[in-house]
């Protein structure tokens, strides 16, 4: 195996910029699967069924079928629709939506872990049904399932790759283009597999750690 | 739709059998990296608890796509080693679900109570006999349902091959918009045909717990209720669970 040095150095700007895409696509993605999930939980648990079973199903759907196809589907059947999003943008829209689906489940076991006696101690305060659900009811779900969704992170941290296949040159993408360019793959496609690692590694072991403090 | 021509549809139908072979051929090897590092991590020498730790993390860590691509693209130029498409995809998908599986084997595992291996030290069985005979059988039931969540996401896992020309259904579809210019028709119904794939391998896999938990006298698990309940294919997990072994390709 030849391993050249020289070649890692000329790789490591374009690796930065890749690094950047990826960490701004992981955190947008993020915050949509994490604001989207909570939507979908809450709609799971409405009373009316004509909300609680298209959701159910949509949720289903998107969370049996592979991101890949969904990424092409956002990618080339929306501009089909008149809709016309960037590479990076059908990106996270992407993969924010397929984690919502992870996400509202974890949400929902955080919410069905509740003990009743708080339902009940709200009802006995009569609070309304918008405190009930800010107040005591979520500040306690939400605290038991932030180490879950932080897993979750991390598992579309390794995902991210994807979003490559549809032109956005985050840390993949940047290796594929910098080997078309110079027909060197070995440097860079190591350099992103171990980057995936570093990145992966000290964020599991955190969300261990948090796990401990937050979940009792 | 009417633009799907027979022949069409016949490269859809060739991709899905080249998809479920690759979902069969995964899975086993996958089977058996699980099993064989979830059992080494709770080896008693230190140094084998090491490795297998080691492998773990380091395949749990990385991408599946990006492992893909070192497979494909370094590992020929590099090692002079060339897979065929196929079974470089395989040996890609099996070590890294191989990697999620092995945690499940070890909960599983540490899961049985204490007592049952230490009947097996009174019984005088070797470390292979309690494992074959006593531990396995009892900790096999408590892995199915996660390994089936771990089965459904190695079958999204595999449309990761079409990127590297692997015919499978996600490649025969990429085919298809070429050719028709139409890209809503093609790609909802390969959508449904590996949602029609994961309802099938879930209903399979609840019939193998069903198997598995009767063989060891228990209850068989209650399905949900209704179509709703049979609709979802994910078995409810605790919240503290280890979510990054459900996610993640």
């Amino acid at each position: 195996m030849e391993w050249d040095w020289s070649k890692v150095g000329d790789f490591m700007p374009a690796f930065r910029d890749g690094v950047l895409v990826t960490l701004q696509a992981l955190l947008l993605g993020s915050l949509i699967a994490f604001g989207l999930g909570l939507v979908w939980a809450l709609a799971q648990r409405s009373e009316l069924k004509a909300v609680r079973w298209p959701v159910t199903v949509f949720t289903e759907f998107v969370r049996n079928t592979p991101l890949l196809v969904q990424l092409f589907f956002l990618y080339y059947v929306l501009p089909e629709w008149g809709v016309t999003f960037s590479a990076l943008t059908t990106g996270v829209i992407g993969l924010g939506l397929h984690y919502s689906t992870y996400t509202a489940e974890v949400y929902r076991a955080g919410i069905d872990g509740v003990p009743r006696g708080q339902w009940e101690a709200a009802k006995a305060l009569s609070l309304p049904r918008t405190r009930t659900w800010g107040a005591v009811i979520l500040p306690q779900a939400i605290r038991r399932v932030v180490p879950a969704l932080g897993n979750y992170v991390v598992a579309m941290l390794k995902d991210s790759p994807m979003i490559a296949t549809i032109g956005v040159l985050e840390m993949l993408g940047e290796a594929r283009q910098f080997g078309s360019q110079t027909f060197v793959m070995t440097e860079p496609i190591t350099i992103v597999g171990i980057a995936f690692i570093l990145i992966a590694y000290p964020a599991s072991l955190l969300m261990r750690a948090l796990e401990r403090r937050l979940v009792r | 739709m009417s633009e799907l021509t027979w022949g069409l549809w016949q490269l859809l139908l060739s991709g899905a059998w080249v998809t479920v072979q690759l979902t069969v051929y995964s899975a086993a090897l996958g089977a058996v990296v699980a099993f064989g590092i979830g059992i080494a991590r709770t080896h008693r020498l230190w140094i084998v608890r090491f490795l297998s730790g080691l492998y773990m993390e380091i395949f749990r860590g990385t991408s599946a796509l990006v492992l893909m691509f070192w497979l494909f693209f370094v590992l020929p130029v590099a090692f002079g080693w060339q897979l065929l498409p196929l079974w470089a995809a395989v040996l890609a998908l099996g070590l890294s679900y191989g990697a999620y599986g092995s945690e499940v084997v070890r909960g599983a595992v540490a899961a049985v109570s204490p007592a049952q291996r230490e009947a097996g030290v009174a019984l005088s069985f070797t470390p292979a006999q309690q494992l074959r005979k006593i531990i396995i059988p009892q900790a096999w039931p408590e892995m199915i349902p996660p390994f089936n969540n771990l089965l459904i996401e190695l079958l999204k896992g595999t449309a990761l091959v079409s990127i590297m020309g692997v015919g499978d259904i996600a490649f025969g579809a990429s085919l298809i918009r070429n050719a028709t210019g139409q890209s809503a028709p093609v790609y909802t119904i390969i959508l449904l045909m590996y949602f029609v794939l994961a309802f099938v391998l879930t209903r399979g896999m609840r019939v193998v717990e069903r198997h598995a938990k009767a063989g060891i006298g228990q209850a068989p698990p209650d399905s949900g209720s209704g179509l709703l309940g049979k609709l979802s294919l994910r078995r409810q997990t605790a919240v503290t669970g280890d979510a990054t072994s459900a996610g993640g390709i």
